[in-house]
């Protein structure tokens, strides 16, 4: 049955693909603009993304990328400080911006008819923002206010963070996008400048358009908004390539917290030659069988059989501009401790690599990536961003099929070869959240003046 | 083949191009109200089936029964344990899924829309809400998971934070209530089955399906999934919720950050004023980043990434509130500043600018909110389950356009007295 369902669903999704298929034009700048027709409702995303994110900087202006992120709202030669958020929202639209390790991107949601005007904010940010160091003050504490938010005071985001420090040494994924809070604390307005002039340039951005327009009409605009802004010479991009790892690494962080938390990082092989390597989907396969839906191995043998973990998941990213990581994560339940739960996840990759899986699974895998590339298609959006975030790894939109056929076409065996072969301790990092209690609040204080009903 | 299927699919994009959502409506044999919108352009099934079976339906001392009796759904049902639920689910790649608030409990499924999964998937669905066995074994271990979710959670201080407001601003009605270690502890089986015969009536249900199927199959599958629920009556609705008086609550924390909340219960879903509420607060703090707190919280002082004010309608008036996160020095600066802007709006409401502002994002963007077959259900699930008319949607940008300054003025004094005005402020120096 399943069998029959991926058939069907393949053709379906082959033949909408075909009528809805994505555009491609690149101007003279080198800027490349892919569009994808979508008439289901009269709206559009616009995103432009730049292939600079944070494994772009160097030690001591770490979150630099994200703060010009932060920037590029503040202003430009024409456009008052606070304007290009008043325009979205008078075109009727909603815009954000995000950064990554790989890539900065940004994107507005506007009614299709007010897709030239995003354009040109866009286009206009792209070669003429004002860097203003008082404004540049103000936004580097905000910038400071989301590390808090997002690190300082998340146990799990610590673990994480410092984790990645100690997988690599020398490959810039070691800092932390958001950056850490000494470099930001030293940051100068001078020095997302030279940010800027390094790397916002057509020919290092791509625009992706999909929603109600006509793809012509769409590349005249590009052409009027985005092509008159010169080319300019990239600085050239060091690999950087980690040294391999030739033992394991183990550590602890102690925060404020109830439950401990266990994460266990791999380096693996990252997808570079879609035609050529057969490793990443495998991996990809094998993230799936442990973790792809309710009825995977972890929630089925770890959270309901043993009732080791009270969550546990597994992860795998083959498409990364820098290196990849295998990554497996929970939490121990009530009683249970890290070490349970370590030798209870380390048991089940052994497990794959010692009997395999089995064909039924590895349908039901197969059946996942199908229904949920038709469900991808109800979100422009989502769309957008699956475009988006191949393309900054360096895969092309038009090898979204080759990939779903590669991981489709994976065999039980190439799965079990993958469990045995990346799964030992030499490439491993272990990174344990080691909770803290509280401290207990002082009777005498303001605490506690509270109504009759309040709790804790 | 293939080439039929395209010149089906292109005519398909041709129609819906066209027209807006149209929603059909009628009451299921079973009694179940039924919302149905047909949406050919994605070969996908959307169904949601909201019951009156929210958190503030348990007992005052059963907070988390509701949450547990909707978790506990599909983890044993008819002939099937849980792991074959899960197999047959991944199977035919259908999503099951579902949520709980204060006052509704929802099970959603999304299936592809195709003859074999979609009966697979609905067959799935219909033992999940009528047949489900609520196994000893799965309770106890949802209720270990759930009290080491609420101990970890107790750490936390947005959690924390979170918690005490929907404390302060509910005393003694349920919706302040929420789970603690205690009252999950104390929940039976019994309970649970008591809970799911008592709530998930066909009376008491809301069915909204969206999707690649027609009127008649519609008509079939809300009758199916709602014809052998239990004889629950319609119910009598929640209490009435008493106004809270003025007061701050502070709560020692080592974090970084004070969590600051301001609010009082605000608004019910269908009140008259929410047109001229909605778009006063998008110019106070719901617009994002071009709100008034925005302005003056973040973009001005650099005191928080985030900060924003919101209405959160519910069946008896549900909370409006206020929230930042700002470095715990400068929590009271940051505090002093959000009531100023609040008491500035409150006296004098917006300027002539910032409601034209607010209607051309609103009325102008609202096309954004309905162009998914995902939010288009959240949309009818709502106007389902709160009764709201059927033309909500069509209406919403006229509505807009027609709200007055004086009128918005006029509903925050009558919505946000400060004399009701509570703060919680965790993690604070």
């Amino acid at each position: 049955m399943t069998r029959r369902l991926l058939f069907a669903a393949a053709l379906l999704l082959s033949a909408a693909t075909a009528l809805a298929n994505p555009h491609e034009k690149t101007l003279a700048n080198g800027l490349r603009v892919i569009v994808q027709e979508d008439r289901r409702a009269p709206t559009v995303v616009h995103m432009v993304w730049y292939r600079a994110g944070s494994m772009d900087e160097v030690d001591g202006t770490s979150g630099v990328a994200h703060v010009l992120e932060h920037m590029m709202f503040k202003g430009t030669k024409t456009l008052k400080q606070g304007e290009f958020n008043k325009r979205v929202a008078a075109a009727g639209g909603r815009d954000n911006a995000f950064t990554s390790l790989d890539y900065t991107a940004y994107f507005q949601q506007v009614p299709s008819a007010r897709l030239g005007e995003m354009m040109s904010l866009e286009a206009d940010r792209m070669a003429n923002l004002v860097l203003d160091a008082k404004e540049f003050e103000q936004e580097i504490r905000v910038v400071m206010e989301e590390r808090r938010l997002r690190t300082e005071d998340n146990p799990q985001a610590q673990v994480h963070e410092k984790q990645m420090a100690a997988a690599f040494q020398a490959h810039p994924y070691r800092r932390p996008i958001i950056g850490w809070m000494n470099d930001l604390e030293n940051m100068t307005a001078a020095d997302a400048r030279d940010w800027y002039r390094r790397w916002y340039a057509p020919n290092n951005a791509y625009v992706i358009v999909i929603g109600d327009v006509d793809k012509d009409a769409v590349f005249r605009l590009a052409e009027r908004h985005y092509g008159r802004i010169p080319s300019r010479a990239l600085p050239g991009r060091k690999p950087q390539l980690e040294p391999a790892q030739v033992g394991i690494k183990r550590l602890v962080v102690k925060a404020p917290a109830k439950l401990p938390y266990l994460s266990m990082v791999w380096k693996v092989p990252a997808l570079r030659d879609l035609n050529k390597e057969r490793e990443p989907y495998a991996l990809e396969v094998l993230a799936a069988v442990l973790d792809g839906h309710e009825g995977a191995r972890f929630a089925r043998n770890l959270v309901r059989g043993t009732r080791v973990a009270v969550s546990a998941g597994a992860g795998y990213d083959a498409t990364v501009r820098g290196e990849a990581l295998f990554s497996v994560a929970g939490t121990p339940a009530e009683g249970r401790t890290v070490n349970d739960l370590e030798a209870a996840l380390r048991a089940e990759i052994a497990r794959v690599a010692n009997e395999g899986v089995s064909a039924g699974e590895l349908e039901r895998v197969k059946t996942q990536t199908i229904a949920a590339q038709v469900y991808k298609r109800d979100s422009m959006m989502a769309q957008a961003l699956e475009i988006g975030r191949l393309e900054a790894a360096g895969i092309r939109w038009r090898d979204i099929d080759t990939l779903l056929d590669k991981i489709r076409s994976v065999t039980a065996e190439e799965v079990q070869a993958v469990a045995r072969k990346y799964f030992g301790d030499a490439t491993l990092t272990v990174a344990v959240l080691d909770p803290q209690p509280l401290p207990q609040p002082s009777p005498s204080g303001a605490a506690q003046k509270s109504v009759p009903t309040a709790r804790h | 083949m293939k080439k039929l299927l395209l010149a089906v699919l292109l005519a398909m994009v041709a129609t819906l191009a066209q027209g807006g959502a149209k929603i059909e409506h009628w009451t299921a044999p079973s009694g179940a109200q039924v919302y149905f919108v047909e949406s050919r352009v994605v070969p996908i099934v959307d169904i949601q089936i909201d019951f009156a079976a929210g958190g503030a339906y348990a007992p005052e001392d059963k907070a988390g029964l509701a949450g547990l009796t909707h978790g506990l759904l599909d983890t044993g049902a008819g002939e099937l344990d849980e792991e074959k639920i899960a197999d047959r689910l991944a199977d035919i790649g259908a999503r099951l899924g579902g949520s709980v608030d204060q006052d509704r409990a929802s099970i959603s499924l999304r299936s592809l829309s195709s003859a074999r999964e979609r009966e697979a998937a609905l067959e799935l669905m219909r033992l999940v809400l009528q047949q489900p066995m609520f196994p000893a074994a799965a309770l106890e271990r949802e209720k270990a998971r759930s009290i080491a979710g609420i101990r970890e959670a107790d750490t936390r201080p947005g959690s924390i934070a979170a918690k005490r407001f929907a404390a302060a601003l509910y005393p003694g009605h349920p919706y302040g209530r929420l789970p603690t270690v205690e009252s999950v502890e104390k929940i039976t089986r019994d309970d649970l089955l008591a809970f799911y015969r008592a709530h998930y009536g066909a009376r008491r249900a809301v069915v909204s399906i969206i999707g690649d199927l027609g009127r008649a199959e519609a008509e079939a599958i809300a009758q199916r999934l709602t014809a052998d629920l239990p004889d629950a009556p319609a119910g009598a609705g929640l209490p009435d919720t008493a106004m809270p008086a003025r007061n701050t609550q502070r709560v020692e924390h080592p974090a970084t950050q004070a969590h600051i909340h301001l609010g009082l219960p605000a608004v019910r879903r269908g009140d008259p004023d929410y047109y001229a509420l909605l778009t006063g607060n998008y110019i106070l703090g719901g617009g994002g980043f071009v709100s008034r707190l925005m302005k003056e919280v973040r973009e001005k002082r650099g005191y928080a990434y985030s900060v924003y004010s919101h209405f959160q309608p519910l069946q008896q008036p549900g909370p409006f509130q206020i929230g930042l996160q700002t470095k715990r020095e400068q929590a009271s600066d940051a505090l002093k500043v959000v009531e100023e802007v609040l008491a500035e709006f409150l006296a004098r409401g917006p300027s002539e600018d910032e409601l034209k502002a607010a209607r051309r994002n609103l009325a102008d963007g609202f096309p954004l909110r309905i162009d998914s077959n995902r939010k288009l259900l959240d949309h009818i699930a709502v106007i389902g389950f709160y009764g709201l008319p059927l033309n909500y949607l069509d209406d919403f940008p006229r509505r807009i356009e027609a709200v007055t300054i004086a009128e918005i003025r006029a509903a925050f004094q009558r919505h946000i007295k400060p004399e009701h005005l509570v703060t919680v402020i965790v993690a604070g120096d």
